[in-house]
């Protein structure tokens, strides 16, 4: 670059400029401008001809006015003028002051665009490069249409200077950026490649950024630049510091040359070429060896360019993902950086190191460093620091070690900040639940983490807790004992409260035998937290009152007389008066049979993603999505959407019954009619998420939620003809971005045949979409088809399998029989291998209503007055396969006072009454 | 209630601070620098709500005064205290600007006690303020002086002292307007309204006791109905009544008596005071009719003449007459010629601005210039923005005329004839404008 010389100094404009600066207000500045702009527009007025330098002068004052926040409307040709100049300062000028002001204007755009091209053209790299930068820097779509077939050639050429290499190569890449299509590298691209090979290390630099940028947007074109980069960073990586000569910075050779080389190895897998792979290993291993040897320098600035090309390194490693070795180099790498002075070493250290702890090879070495990571935690001052050690300690948390990390998070909890307390109770009780051997150990770490955070325990956490223990009879005991003693505590969180609601109402009877936790004390326990809580929690609390009149007979006058006092059943809320009501209705009335029937303990619920994943997911996950949360009381709902009704507060209800009949206490057997007959009765009702269990929900039933998480519901409705079916699939995006590449596929055993009709890959947020699948049964058949759906949200690719729910005997044809009809054919399917019998306990209650309405659903004939004990059920239908047709008939036995029922089947087939048998045997 | 008052220089550096109430901390002096003083845009409201904070600010020359409140606050009231505020300082140490303000900072913040007690205003009448705020430091005051001060600053009459004396009883009437127009190029008339002030120094002994005329329709009226056989008063009536539209007075006056009998009386304080204010907007003599002529002749020059003739009586002399041409913003080049006064191109404020000393009644003058204009890329007109004036006259362009002011002295014997009179009119130009 020519140097200024000293009459180009521009003195006007200085004086300007101090001007302006001495401004003692504003309105003077704008009249010490306004004098200017008259000045300079009397001079370009065009009677006398100015010099070069006085035009550059002027144009300089008016782009400083310019940038002061005023606007310009003239001017605009005589800095035109200055491109044609033969002085570098006043091109410069000019092309400073196009770039800054350039407005769409066409005649004068076609002015500027010619001035560029006979700098581009002229031999001069000064005035080249200059145009260059104009064109990056204007960038606009009408310089990309210009010149985007220029620049390449320039890129290329043999005999274009180095410098102007540069700049071409990054205006190139400013261009792409800005308008992708106008840029076609096809033909140049192998040259473009070659680049790498350059012997000029800023041509290489320059051109590494655009070929990262432009391989990241098409591989395979580029593909041949894997080898290329991994030979030039060996040459700089073995290189002595001293060979690079302007490019070492600080004793490290090339580092940004070195950085954007491994940055640019992360578009692509691992190199397929074994002696590549061999070099571009031992370049890792090299610099990782670097990171070893004592600094050559203490200044900073060595140590940030080496670490940075470490780190690039790194990642680079934890993209392969394939060479243990490395990795574990990698970890101890990082390990020692978790230690250091400077914080931000330390942060990076902390995050490559939590995607190193799911990396299957390092994760072991990531472990050794737990103590160092804890430790961390516990004394580290930044915050974000700090957020990254515990994203760490919960990325390498395993079975070996959840004791401790959990209760090292737990103890942290207590001093955590306010800003990360939600997520690592989330991150706690994830922990607690994945790993957890013994579940006692379980309960009593969610409710310490309720007793130190409750305030950012999220429901979906307390949930869980009560899910967990209604599933696993071996710690309902234990949980209702650590319940109890933590209820005792004088001031406990609202959410023990409503734990411990739960599950005293549920397994309060589990110890009741102590006389420290009779019956009367645990109601007087939890009933002098009543006043303190919210509404939502009292209705629990309420709930629990009326189990325990279930459970504890002798505790019924006390809790009437509390559900009777005016505090409940006079209470402005709704919610609770129609609660206090209802209750008292029914536990005055029903007998002590009703009241068991309806009072009953709640059934398990269905095993699914844990809620608290999904929700640390969302937190997590891509922008807001809205979902309905899932939370246990599911069954609650059931029941209130079936019926039409609408009971806007979502509270966790363990009954289920607050809006059933009217007075519920008046007709018991409405009560009585648990969750299944209202799922049969409601059409399509829509009920939670369920995912392999969901399948066998669906062997009495042809419609409904099939699944559903965060991001998906599929509905499904089926009709069956003889031995052909077809399922109607509705994929409901709950989220309100779309689902891209929407791909399904059903695989069918052998048995089946399906037709699947394919859907647009796009679903839009908050759109349903409808999917048919036809289906030809050939031959009886076991297996069910598997659905598999692919999507992509927000960049993530999403892929769920379900089990379609066809079963066999969804091609029952029912048979209208007689009694003798029935007994005759009943004998002559008397062989052993052609009858399945079972025996089981009911696992619902054994209302004669349901079971009919199952019976039926099931798609056999139920045929009446055929057995001499109107107890039992018998049922005849024939199964219509392509190959055959199965005659089946079966017999169902209950007994009511065992719990038990007997099932008989016997069909032509022996394979196909063992298949209905065990589907039936689910459903009691 | 007024929660505090600052004054800052143009740098935005606070000079005065006075907090009155707890609500208002620090960060508001802080607030209204950055969001009005140093604003991005020029802030041109004079009432600006940040963060629940109002800010209500005057600016004189470089000086920005500003009260602040964080309650509902009467906006008109505390204008009108800023204003009294201005002319009190303006009253004590001359001219309101930065050296002054430093110079009088304890005067400053004496004052402020004085006229504003926990945020409410009191009395700011300056000839008051002036027996007991005084800028030649303490005066040894007897228990007497002390005494007399309290009663009468706390008494019925708070803005007079008793025992007045003056050899020369004299008494200045100035009534000063400011006539506000905007006239179509063709000469309409669109808005025009006389906003005028009658400015009082007295200096009459005892208490006496003033009674004002004018000639205001309703008071006339009044008058002629009242069956007050007044010779001048009713031949007058008819034609040089003037309606006024608005008018406050001064605490002086006794409003029941104006509001039951339409007469103005009063007992005046000590020195300069206004005593009242209004505004016409019926029957305007306007002094100066401006007739523009703009030509574009092609797309690099334009044309303007201006013809401005004045309109009283030729006995009277018009002064510092000003007229602002306002030229384009690609101008790069004026030539001017014009009979009278001095005409010239200020490239700063964008405008021709040419001035003449003196001018008669029933006179013309006229300048022409030639603006050459730079063609520039902005396809955006001219906007043509109006031709202001500047002007001053010795009579009230409302046509107020003063028909007495009479002087009643009971205790001491001076009678009204005894009195000197003095009375000036003064019209000047306020917002002057005429489209071209």
């Amino acid at each position: 670059m020519p140097a200024v010389s000293k009459g180009d100094g521009m003195r006007g404009l200085a004086v300007f400029i101090s001007d302006i600066r001495n401004c003692k207000s504003k309105e003077a500045e704008i009249k010490r401008i306004n004098k200017e702009l008259a000045n300079i527009r009397s001079k370009f007025k065009g009677d006398k001809a100015l010099d070069g330098y006085s035009k550059k002068k002027y144009v300089c004052k008016l782009l400083f006015i310019f940038l002061l926040g005023h606007d310009i409307d003239f001017g605009h040709m005589e800095a035109v003028n200055l491109l044609s100049s033969n002085k570098y300062t006043e091109k410069q000028i000019g092309y400073l002051f196009i770039s800054v002001l350039v407005n769409s204007n066409s005649e004068l755009i076609r002015l500027i665009n010619n001035a560029i091209k006979n700098d581009l053209s002229s031999r001069n790299p000064t005035f080249m490069c200059l145009a260059l930068h104009c064109i990056a820097n204007v960038g606009s779509r009408e310089m990309a249409e210009a010149f985007a077939g220029e620049i390449p050639r320039i890129l290329v050429a043999g005999d274009t200077m180095d410098s102007v290499k540069q700049s071409a190569a990054l205006c190139l890449l400013r261009l792409y950026k800005a308008s992708p299509d106008l840029v076609l590298m096809g033909e140049w691209t192998s040259r473009v490649v070659h680049l790498l090979n350059d012997q000029h290390m800023g041509v290489v630099t320059a051109a590494i950024s655009l070929i990262t940028c432009l391989s990241s947007k098409n591989p395979d074109e580029f593909k041949t630049c894997v080898s290329l980069a991994v030979s030039r960073l060996s040459r700089i990586v073995s290189s002595a510091s001293t060979d690079l000569q302007d490019y070492t910075y600080y004793f490290v050779p090339a580092p940004w040359l070195s950085c954007k080389l491994l940055r640019l190895l992360q578009c692509y897998p691992p190199p397929e070429d074994g002696a590549v792979k061999g070099r571009l290993v031992e370049c890792l291993e090299t610099i990782l060896n670097k990171a070893q040897e004592p600094p050559k320098s203490k200044k900073v600035q060595h140590s940030n360019a080496k670490n940075a090309i470490l780190f690039e390194a790194i990642s680079l490693i934890i993209h392969y993902d394939s060479e243990p070795n490395l990795l574990v180099r990698a970890c101890n790498q990082l390990g020692q950086f978790l230690q250091h002075r400077e914080t931000n070493l330390r942060y990076l250290a902390l995050e490559s190191m939590c995607t190193l702890a799911s990396s299957e090879f390092s994760h072991e070495a990531v472990k050794t460093h737990i103590e160092t990571v804890i430790n961390a935690l516990k004394t580290e001052r930044d915050v974000s620091v700090r957020q990254r050690a515990a994203d760490l300690l919960y990325a390498m948390c395993d079975r070996s070690n959840a004791k401790q990390i959990v209760a090292e998070m737990l103890s942290y909890l207590e001093t955590a900040d306010y800003s990360i307390r939600e997520e690592m109770v989330l991150k706690v009780a994830i922990l607690a639940e994945k790993y957890a051997v013994d579940y006692s150990w379980y309960v009593d770490t969610i409710l310490n983490l309720i007793r130190i955070a409750g305030d950012y325990v999220s429901e979906e956490v307390w949930y869980r807790v009560i899910q967990i223990v209604i599933n696993r009879d071996d710690v309902q005991g234990y949980a209702a004992k650590t319940v109890f003693e933590a209820l005792q505590a004088p001031a406990c969180h609202e959410n023990m409260v409503k734990v411990g609601g739960y599950i005293l109402g549920e397994f309060g009877n589990l110890i009741a035998g102590d006389p420290r936790s009779s019956p009367l004390v645990q109601f007087n326990l939890l009933h002098s937290k009543f006043h303190l809580c919210s509404v939502p929690t009292r209705a629990l609390l309420l709930s629990a009152y009326i189990k325990f009149i279930n459970l504890f007979p002798e505790t019924k006058a006390t809790i009437q007389e509390v559900l009777r006092s005016d505090s409940q059943i006079r209470n402005s809320d709704v919610e609770l008066q129609q609660r206090a009501v209802e209750y008292l209705k029914l536990s005055s009335i029903a007998s002590t049979d009703v009241l068991a029937t309806v009072l009953e303990e709640m059934p398990p619920f269905p095993e699914r993603e844990s809620s608290i994943l999904a929700k640390l997911k969302k937190k997590k996950g891509p922008g807001a999505v809205s979902v309905e949360l899932e939370d246990g009381k599911e069954r609650g709902d059931y029941l209130s959407h079936s019926n039409g009704s609408s009971t806007p507060s979502p509270s966790a209800d363990l009954l289920g019954l607050r809006s059933t009949a009217p007075a519920s206490g008046a007709t018991p057997s409405a009560g009585s009619l648990l969750v299944d007959v209202f799922s049969e009765a409601g059409p399509s009702a829509t009920s939670a998420g369920v995912n392999d269990d969901g399948f066998l929900r669906f062997v009495c039933k042809n419609n409904g939620v099939l699944f559903e998480n965060q991001l998906l519901q599929i509905g499904i409705k089926s009709e069956y003809r003889q031995n052909l079916g077809r399922m109607y699939l509705f994929y409901g995006n709950k989220t309100s971005v779309q689902f891209v590449s929407f791909n399904t596929t059903v695989s069918c055993p052998g048995e089946l045949q399906s037709h699947i009709l394919q859907l647009e890959p796009l679903v839009e947020g908050g759109a349903q979409v409808q999917q048919v699948i036809n289906i030809e049964c050939l031959t009886d058949f076991i297996d069910a088809p598997l659905l598999n759906i692919k999507f992509r949200y927000g960049g993530a690719l999403q892929n769920i399998s379900l089990k379609l729910p066809v079963t066999i005997n969804k091609f029952f044809q029912p048979t209208e029989m007689a009694a003798a009809d029935f007994f005759q054919r009943w004998k002559q399917l008397s062989q052993p291998q052609q009858e399945a019998q079972k025996i089981f306990k009911a696992s619902h209650g054994m209302d004669t209503e349901v079971l009919k309405a199952k019976l039926l659903g099931l798609g056999t004939a139920l045929l009446e007055n055929v057995d001499p004990n109107p107890e039992n059920y018998v049922c005849a239908g024939v199964i219509q396969t392509k190959a055959q047709q199965v005659g089946c008939l079966l017999r169902l036995e209950p007994n009511a006072q065992a719990q038990m029922y007997r099932l008989t089947l016997r069909s032509s087939k022996d394979t196909v009454s063992q298949r209905v048998c065990d589907l039936l045997a689910e459903q009691f | 209630m007024i929660g505090g008052l600052f004054i800052y220089n143009h740098k935005g550096e606070v000079l005065i601070s006075r907090v009155y109430r707890d609500d208002i901390g620090r960060n508001a002096v802080d607030a209204f620098r950055v969001n009005v003083i140093h604003a991005r845009q020029q802030v041109r409201s004079p009432v600006t709500n940040i963060a629940r904070t109002s800010f209500f600010h005057v600016k004189r020359s470089n000086i920005w005064l500003a009260v602040v409140t964080k309650q509902n606050v009467n906006a008109a009231m505390v204008f009108e205290f800023l204003y009294k505020m201005c002319d009190v300082m303006a009253s004590y140490f001359g001219k309101i600007s930065e050296e002054n303000i430093k110079n009088n900072f304890v005067l400053i913040y004496e004052l402020l006690d004085e006229i504003l007690d926990f945020g409410y205003p009191q009395n700011s009448e300056t000839g008051s303020l002036k027996t007991f705020i005084t800028q030649q430091g303490i005066k040894g005051q007897t228990k007497e002086e002390q005494s007399q001060i309290t009663s009468q600053v706390t008494g019925q009459i708070g803005w007079r002292r008793e025992g007045i004396k003056y050899r020369r009883n004299e008494l200045f009437l100035d009534v000063l307007e400011s006539v506000n127009l905007l006239m179509s190029p063709q000469g309409q008339v669109l808005s025009a309204h006389v906003s005028g002030r009658v400015v009082m120094k007295s200096y009459l002994s005892g208490m006496p006791e003033c009674k004002f005329g004018m000639n205001d329709k309703i008071i006339i009226d009044k008058a002629g109905k009242g069956g007050v056989t007044n010779e001048a008063g009713k031949s007058t009536s008819g034609k040089q009544s003037i309606a006024i539209d608005d008018c406050t007075f001064n605490q002086c006056v006794r409003l029941s008596k104006f509001d039951s009998e339409r007469s103005i009386s009063f007992i005046p304080p000590d020195g300069e005071y206004e005593l009242m204010r209004y505004r016409t907007t019926k029957d305007i003599i306007l002094p100066f009719r401006v007739i523009p002529l703009v030509r574009e002749v092609g797309r690099t020059k334009l044309e303007v003449k201006v013809v401005i003739k004045s309109n009283f009586k030729p006995s009277l002399l018009a002064q510092k007459i000003e007229v602002r041409i306002p030229t384009p913003l690609n101008t790069s080049g004026v030539q001017v010629i014009c009979m009278k006064g001095k005409a010239k191109y200020k490239a700063s404020e964008n405008a021709i601005v040419w001035k003449i000393k003196r001018m008669a009644g029933m006179k013309e003058s006229q300048i022409s210039a030639e603006i050459e204009l730079l063609p520039t890329n902005d396809k955006k007109k001219w906007a043509r923005p109006p031709i202001s004036m500047n002007f001053e006259v010795p009579f009230a362009p409302s046509g107020l005329k003063v028909r007495y002011l009479k002087v009643f002295e009971s205790k001491l014997n001076y009678s009204d004839h005894d009195v000197i009179k003095w009375v000036r009119y003064i019209g000047r130009s306020g917002i002057y404008e005429t489209r071209c």
